[in-house]
C-alpha cells in the first residue's frame, strides 16, 4: 500500500463529501457562488504570479538541447526543427512541442535481456497524454456553451464533431445515449484512468510518484465522472444549471432552483481543479514555453547570447603566469613578452 | 528585456482566453428563456411525466416511444397514473406543445442541443396537412 | 587493483532495474566504495579562492562543515533561483510521468533508482519544495517536501557526483527538463560548502596557475610536443615544427591538455601536429600552440559557472595578445559544451577577432561568426569537402571503425554529420551502432563531467554500459575494432570501458585517423602507423579476422 496515492484518492473522496453534503444542506450560493469566483481569482492570480515570477529570473545561457544536425555547411543538412537557427525554427519546436508532444514521441524502453540492452518504440505513454490533453480541451471548448449566449458557431461545429459517433443503448432498465454521446468525455475518463493506473502498475513511475502526482488525475477522473453521469444517468435541468454558470459569467449570479446535487459535486471539483493549478505541477501549462532547453536558437556561435548578470571574475592573466615561469620559459625558447634582463631590471626598481 | 515582452504578452493572451466569456458578456444581462404553455398545454396542467422529470429527461421517454413503437409495434403508452397516450411526437407531444419554436426550440438553442428529432418529423404536422 | 572485478557477465545478471520496496525518502544513501571519488584537496579549493577549503572524507560522519550550512544553502539555492530561469522553471514543472527514467546511462548501469533523473532532480526538488513553497512545507513528506539535512546532503553529493551532465534525459522530456542544469546548480552548491571531489578540484586549480588541468608548466608541456615531433619523424621521415605563442600567426589552436599527456589521445595530438605542418607547408597556413591556454577542457565547468569563465577567460585573452585572426578548436567534448554555448556571452564579444574563413578554401564559418572559434573537424570537413587534403585512406583499412558521439557536442550544439563525413573520407570501412545509441540520441561514456577517476571505476563501468553494450553489437556485427570519438575524456575513459566489456576494439580520436591517412609531402613509405604497428601485419590480421567472420 502507498500512503501517496491514498492520500490522494482521500482528498479527493472529502472533496466530493463536502460538496455533496454542501448541495443537500443547501448552501447553493457558496458551492454555486462564492466558492466559483474564488477559484477563478486564485487561478488567474497565481497562474500570473507564476509566469511572472518564472519570468523575473533571466536565462543567462543559451542552452537549448540539439536534437539535430546544427546549422554548418551549405552541403550539410540542418535539422531546422530540432536544432532550429532561426525564430521561426524555434516557433515550430515549440509548436510541435507543445500540439504533438514531439519529444515524448521519442520516448523508448530499455530492456536488459541476455546481457543485450535493447531501446524500443514506447508510445503508450504519448498516446496516452496526447488523448489525455486533447481530450480536456475539447470537454473545456464544449463548456463554453454553458458561458456564451447564443452558443458560438464554432462550438457548435465542435459539438457535431464531438457526437458524431452514436451509441444508443436501450434495453428494459439500461437506457443511454441521450442526449449525443460526446466521445471526448469518455476519452478523457480511459486517459485519466490510463495514466493513473500506470503510475501505480509501473514500479519505477510508482518509485517516484509523490501525492500531488496521483491528486490531480483523481480529481480530473471525480470531474470527468460526475460530468459524465450527469450528462447520461442522473440527468440535471440543463437550462437551470446554464442560468447560473451564464450569471456567474455577467456578474449577476443566481442559483435557480432544482439543480441536482452531481452538479455541485462536479462544480466544486472544478473548483478545486482551478485553485490548486497555479500551486502545482500543472503549470508545466505555461512552464513548457519557458524552458531554455527548447526555446532558444542553437546557432549560439554566430549570434551572441547576453547574460543581464555577467560580472567579471578574477582570472589569471598572462602577466602572472609569465611572472611565474619566465626562466623556464626562456629556457625552453618559448617567446616572453619582457625578456629575462629586463624583468630583473624592473624587479630591481621595484626594491630601491 | 525582450523575452519579459514575449512572455507578458503570452500571458495576456491566455488570460484573455481564460476569460473570455467574462469580457465577452460584459456583465450584459442573458434573461434564461422562457418557455410558452400553448392554451391546451395549459388547461392540461401536467405531461405525460411529472414537470421535473420531462424538464430534464424527456429524451428519454421519447426514445423509449419511438423504440417501442417501431419495434414493437405498440403504440399505446400507460403513464404511473394509470392514463393512456398514443405514443407520437407529432401527434401527441405536439398536439399540446404546438409551438414549437416557442417551446422546443428556445430551451435547446439556450443549451446548444440539437436533437434528431426533427431530421424525421416535421415541424408542425397540422400545418403542413 | 587487488581485488577481483567481477566478469562483465557477474555484473549483468546482477543490474536489477525495480525499485526496492523501501521509500526512497526512507531508503539512506550508502557511499560505497568504487562509486565515489575522493573528497577535494583544500590546497586545491584555496587556490581557486573557493568558499570554505578544508579536509574531510565522505564516508565519514562529520563532513566538517560550517556552522550554517544550512543557511548557505537556502541562500544559494534562493540566490541561483533569481539568477536561472531554467533552474526555477525546472524545480515547479516537472510532471514525473517517468519519460527520463530508463534513459541515463547509470541507472541503465546500475539499477540504483535515485540514478533516475527524475529523482537526481527530486533530491533537490524536495528542499525546494520545503524551503521555497508554503503548500509544500504544509503537506511535507507526502507530497515530496523535506527539510535540508545531513542525510540529504550526503544523498546530493552522492549523486550529483553520479551524473555526467550528458543531457540524454533533457531530450526526451515533454518539456525539456535538463538534469545537467539541475546538477551544475547542485554541485555549484556543494563547492559554496568546499564538498567538490579531488578529480574537479585538483585539475581546476592546474589549469588557473599553470594553463592546463595536468598542471604541466610551459617548458614540460613544449617537451611533450617535442616529443610527438621525434615520433611523427620516426614514423613518417617528416619533422614537423609546430608553432608556440607566436604573435601574428593565423590561427591560434587550443586542445584538451589530455591530448598531450595520454594514449590514444596522444595520437590525436600527432594527428593535429601532422594536420598544421601539411598546412604549412602546402598552404602557408601559420597556426600556433599556446602553453598559457593549454586546456581546452574545462573543469570549472563541473565546479560552477564562475569557475568555468575563469579558466575560459584565457582562450580569448590569449588570441587577443598574440593577435591571431580566430580560434581554433580541438577535439573535445564539454569545452565545446561550453566554447558553443557558454563562451561568447561569458567572456565576449570577441570584436578583436575577425570572423573565420579558412584561407585556404575561402569557407566563410557562418555557424562561428561571433564566437570566432571553430571545430578542428568542421574545419578538416571543410579541406576535405573542397578537396585540400591528399588522402590515402587505404592506410586505414585494417580498420572498422563506428563513431561514438559525444555528449556535449552531440546535444549542446548538433555536431553529427561533420565527424562522419571526415571518417567517410579517411576510412573506407565505418559502420554505424544502432539508431537509440547515436547522435542525439547518443550515450555517455560514463566518465563524463568529472568522474573519470580512477577510485570510481564501478560507477565508470556501470556508467558506460549503454555505450560498451552497443559497441559490442557492431564488434560482433561487422566486425568492428576501432571505436572514433572527438572527446578527450572519451580517449581516456572508453579505453577501460572496452578492455571491460568488448575486449578487441581500440579508441582513437577522428584526427588520429586523418594523420594515418594523411599524405605528407616528403615523407616516407609509412609501413606504420603513429602508434608504431606496422601496417602488413595489421592487415595480416583483420584478413584473418574477416576470413573467420
Amino acid at each position: 500500500m502507498n500512503t501517496r496515492y491514498l492520500f490522494a484518492f482521500l482528498v479527493v473522496f472529502v472533496l466530493f463529501l463536502v460538496s455533496w453534503l454542501g448541495a443537500a444542506a443547501g448552501l447553493g450560493w457558496l458551492f454555486g457562488v462564492v466558492i466559483p469566483y474564488a477559484a477563478v481569482v486564485v487561478f488567474v492570480v497565481g497562474f500570473a504570479r507564476k509566469v511572472l515570477s518564472w519570468a523575473a529570473s533571466p536565462v543567462p545561457f543559451a542552452i537549448p538541447t540539439t536534437a539535430g544536425q546544427g546549422r554548418s555547411f551549405p552541403w550539410i543538412p540542418q535539422a531546422k526543427i530540432d536544432n532550429p537557427a532561426s525564430n521561426w525554427g524555434v516557433f515550430l519546436r515549440l509548436l510541435f512541442e507543445v500540439l504533438t508532444f514531439r519529444s515524448l514521441f521519442r520516448n523508448t524502453r530499455m530492456r536488459l535481456k541476455e546481457e543485450k540492452l535493447t531501446y524500443q518504440l514506447e508510445i503508450f505513454l504519448w498516446v496516452g497524454a496526447l488523448a489525455f490533453h486533447y481530450a480536456f480541451l475539447t470537454v473545456l471548448l464544449r463548456h463554453t456553451r454553458f458561458f456564451l449566449e447564443p452558443t458560438p458557431w464554432c462550438i457548435q461545429v465542435l459539438e457535431t464533431l464531438d457526437s458524431f459517433f452514436r451509441v444508443e443503448i436501450l434495453y428494459p432498465g439500461v437506457q443511454f445515449g441521450l442526449p449525443a454521446v460526446y466521445l471526448s468525455g469518455f476519452v478523457l475518463l480511459a486517459a485519466v484512468v490510463y495514466l493513473a493506473l500506470r503510475r501505480i502498475v509501473i514500479p519505477s513511475v510508482r518509485y517516484v510518484s509523490l501525492a500531488s502526482d496521483y491528486f490531480p488525475l483523481l480529481l480530473i477522473f471525480g470531474i470527468a465522472f460526475s460530468g459524465i453521469l450527469m450528462r447520461y444517468v442522473t440527468k440535471v435541468d440543463i437550462r437551470a444549471v446554464k442560468e447560473l454558470t451564464l450569471g456567474l459569467v455577467t456578474f449577476r449570479p443566481t442559483v435557480p432552483e432544482g439543480i441536482g446535487a452531481v452538479f455541485y459535486i462536479h462544480l466544486f471539483l472544478v473548483c478545486t481543479l482551478l485553485a490548486y493549478f497555479p500551486y502545482s505541477k500543472l503549470m508545466h501549462l505555461g512552464g513548457v514555453f519557458l524552458s531554455p532547453t527548447r526555446n532558444l536558437r542553437g546557432d549560439t556561435r554566430a549570434y551572441r547570447h547576453v547574460n543581464p548578470w555577467n560580472y567579471p571574475v578574477p582570472v589569471h592573466t598572462y602577466e602572472e603566469y609569465e611572472e611565474e615561469f619566465r626562466d623556464k620559459m626562456v629556457e625552453a625558447g618559448l617567446p616572453v613578452e619582457k625578456p629575462l634582463a629586463d624583468a630583473a631590471d624592473e624587479a630591481a626598481q621595484e626594491k630601491e | 528585456m525582450k523575452d519579459k515582452r514575449w512572455i507578458v504578452s503570452g500571458l495576456v493572451v491566455f488570460l484573455l482566453i481564460v476569460l473570455f466569456p467574462f469580457w465577452y458578456n460584459r456583465g450584459r444581462a442573458v434573461p434564461p428563456p422562457e418557455v410558452k404553455l400553448t392554451e391546451k398545454a395549459k388547461a392540461e396542467k401536467e405531461c405525460v411525466l411529472a414537470r421535473d422529470y420531462m424538464k430534464a429527461e424527456h429524451m428519454q421517454i421519447l426514445d423509449l416511444w419511438r423504440e417501442t413503437v417501431v419495434r414493437e409495434g405498440n403504440r399505446i403508452y400507460t403513464n404511473p397514473k394509470g392514463r393512456e397516450f398514443v405514443m407520437s411526437l407529432s401527434n401527441t407531444c405536439l398536439d399540446c406543445h404546438s409551438n414549437k419554436a416557442e417551446f422546443c426550440d428556445k430551451c435547446h438553442n439556450y443549451a446548444s442541443v440539437r436533437p434528431y428529432c426533427w431530421d424525421c418529423h416535421i415541424e408542425n404536422p397540422k400545418e403542413a396537412r | 587493483m587487488a581485488e577481483a572485478k567481477p566478469t562483465p557477465q557477474d555484473v549483468l545478471h546482477r543490474i536489477q532495474h525495480t525499485p526496492p520496496r523501501s521509500d526512497w525518502m526512507e531508503t539512506p544513501v550508502e557511499i560505497r566504495k568504487g562509486m565515489y571519488c575522493y573528497a577535494a584537496n583544500p590546497k586545491s579549493v584555496a587556490t581557486l579562492g573557493l568558499p570554505h577549503p578544508h579536509a574531510w572524507n565522505p564516508v565519514e560522519d562529520d563532513w566538517h562543515l560550517p556552522e550554517n550550512w544550512q543557511q548557505i544553502l537556502h541562500e544559494g539555492f534562493k540566490e541561483r533561483l533569481e539568477r536561472f530561469r531554467s533552474f526555477k522553471v525546472f524545480m515547479d514543472i516537472c510532471v514525473r510521468c517517468g519519460a527520463c527514467a530508463d534513459k541515463c546511462h547509470y541507472f541503465i548501469g546500475t539499477g540504483d533508482p535515485k540514478n533516475m533523473p527524475v529523482l537526481r532532480a527530486e533530491l533537490l526538488r524536495s528542499v525546494y519544495r520545503n524551503d521555497f513553497s508554503r503548500m509544500g512545507r504544509l503537506l511535507g513528506k507526502v507530497n515530496g517536501a523535506r527539510p535540508m539535512s545531513f542525510e540529504v546532503l550526503r544523498e546530493w553529493w552522492y549523486y550529483l557526483f553520479q551524473c555526467s551532465e550528458c543531457r540524454r534525459c533533457s531530450l526526451f522530456c515533454p518539456y525539456g527538463i535538463d538534469t545537467a542544469e539541475i546538477t551544475i546548480m547542485g554541485r555549484e552548491l556543494l563547492n559554496l560548502l568546499g564538498l567538490n571531489i579531488d578529480w574537479i578540484a585538483t585539475p581546476v586549480a592546474n589549469c588557473y596557475m599553470n594553463g592546463n588541468h595536468l598542471g604541466i608548466q610551459p617548458h614540460a608541456f613544449k617537451d611533450m610536443i617535442d616529443f610527438f615531433v621525434d615520433d611523427i619523424e620516426e614514423k613518417t621521415g617528416v619533422r614537423v615544427k609546430p608553432r608556440f605563442m607566436e604573435k601574428g600567426a593565423d590561427i591560434l589552436f587550443i586542445t584538451p591538455s589530455g591530448d598531450v599527456f595520454a594514449d590514444p589521445g596522444t595520437y590525436t595530438a600527432m594527428g593535429y601536429l601532422m594536420l598544421f605542418h601539411y598546412l604549412e607547408e602546402k598552404y602557408g597556413l601559420k597556426v600556433t600552440w599556446s602553453t598559457y591556454a593549454s586546456e581546452g577542457g574545462n573543469f570549472g565547468f563541473f565546479t560552477s559557472h564562475e569557475t568555468m569563465k575563469r579558466l575560459n577567460a584565457k582562450m580569448y585573452a590569449e588570441a587577443k595578445r598574440l593577435k591571431v585572426k580566430w580560434i581554433l578548436g580541438g577535439e573535445c567534448g564539454h569545452m565545446w559544451r561550453v566554447i558553443h554555448q557558454y563562451m561568447d556571452t561569458m567572456n565576449g564579444p570577441a570584436d578583436f577577432l575577425e570572423v573565420p574563413v579558412n584561407p585556404i578554401t575561402g569557407t566563410r564559418f557562418e555557424q562561428a561568426r561571433s564566437t570566432k572559434m571553430v571545430h578542428l573537424v568542421e574545419f578538416t570537413a571543410d579541406l576535405i569537402h573542397h578537396g585540400k587534403l591528399d588522402l590515402d585512406p587505404r592506410r586505414n583499412d585494417y580498420l572498422k571503425v563506428t563513431f561514438h558521439d559525444s555528449c556535449n557536442p552531440s546535444r549542446g550544439m548538433g555536431f553529427f554529420e561533420e565527424p562522419r563525413y571526415v571518417i567517410r573520407n579517411v576510412c573506407n570501412h565505418f559502420y554505424e551502432m544502432p539508431a537509440n545509441t547515436i547522435r542525439e540520441q547518443t550515450f555517455c561514456c560514463g566518465s563524463g563531467a568529472g568522474l573519470n577517476a580512477g577510485e570510481n571505476m564501478e560507477l565508470r563501468l556501470a556508467g558506460g554500459l549503454p555505450r560498451a553494450n552497443a559497441v559490442q553489437h557492431v564488434h560482433r556485427k561487422y566486425g568492428v575494432n576501432m571505436l572514433a570519438c572527438i572527446c578527450a575524456i572519451d580517449r581516456a575513459a572508453l579505453p577501460a570501458l572496452m578492455d571491460y566489456w568488448v575486449p578487441g576494439v581500440q579508441v582513437t580520436g577522428v584526427h588520429e585517423l586523418v594523420a594515418n591517412a594523411l599524405n605528407l609531402p616528403g615523407q616516407n613509405e609509412r609501413t606504420t602507423n603513429l602508434r608504431g604497428e606496422e601496417f602488413e601485419e595489421l592487415m595480416a590480421q583483420a584478413e584473418g579476422q574477416s576470413d573467420e567472420g
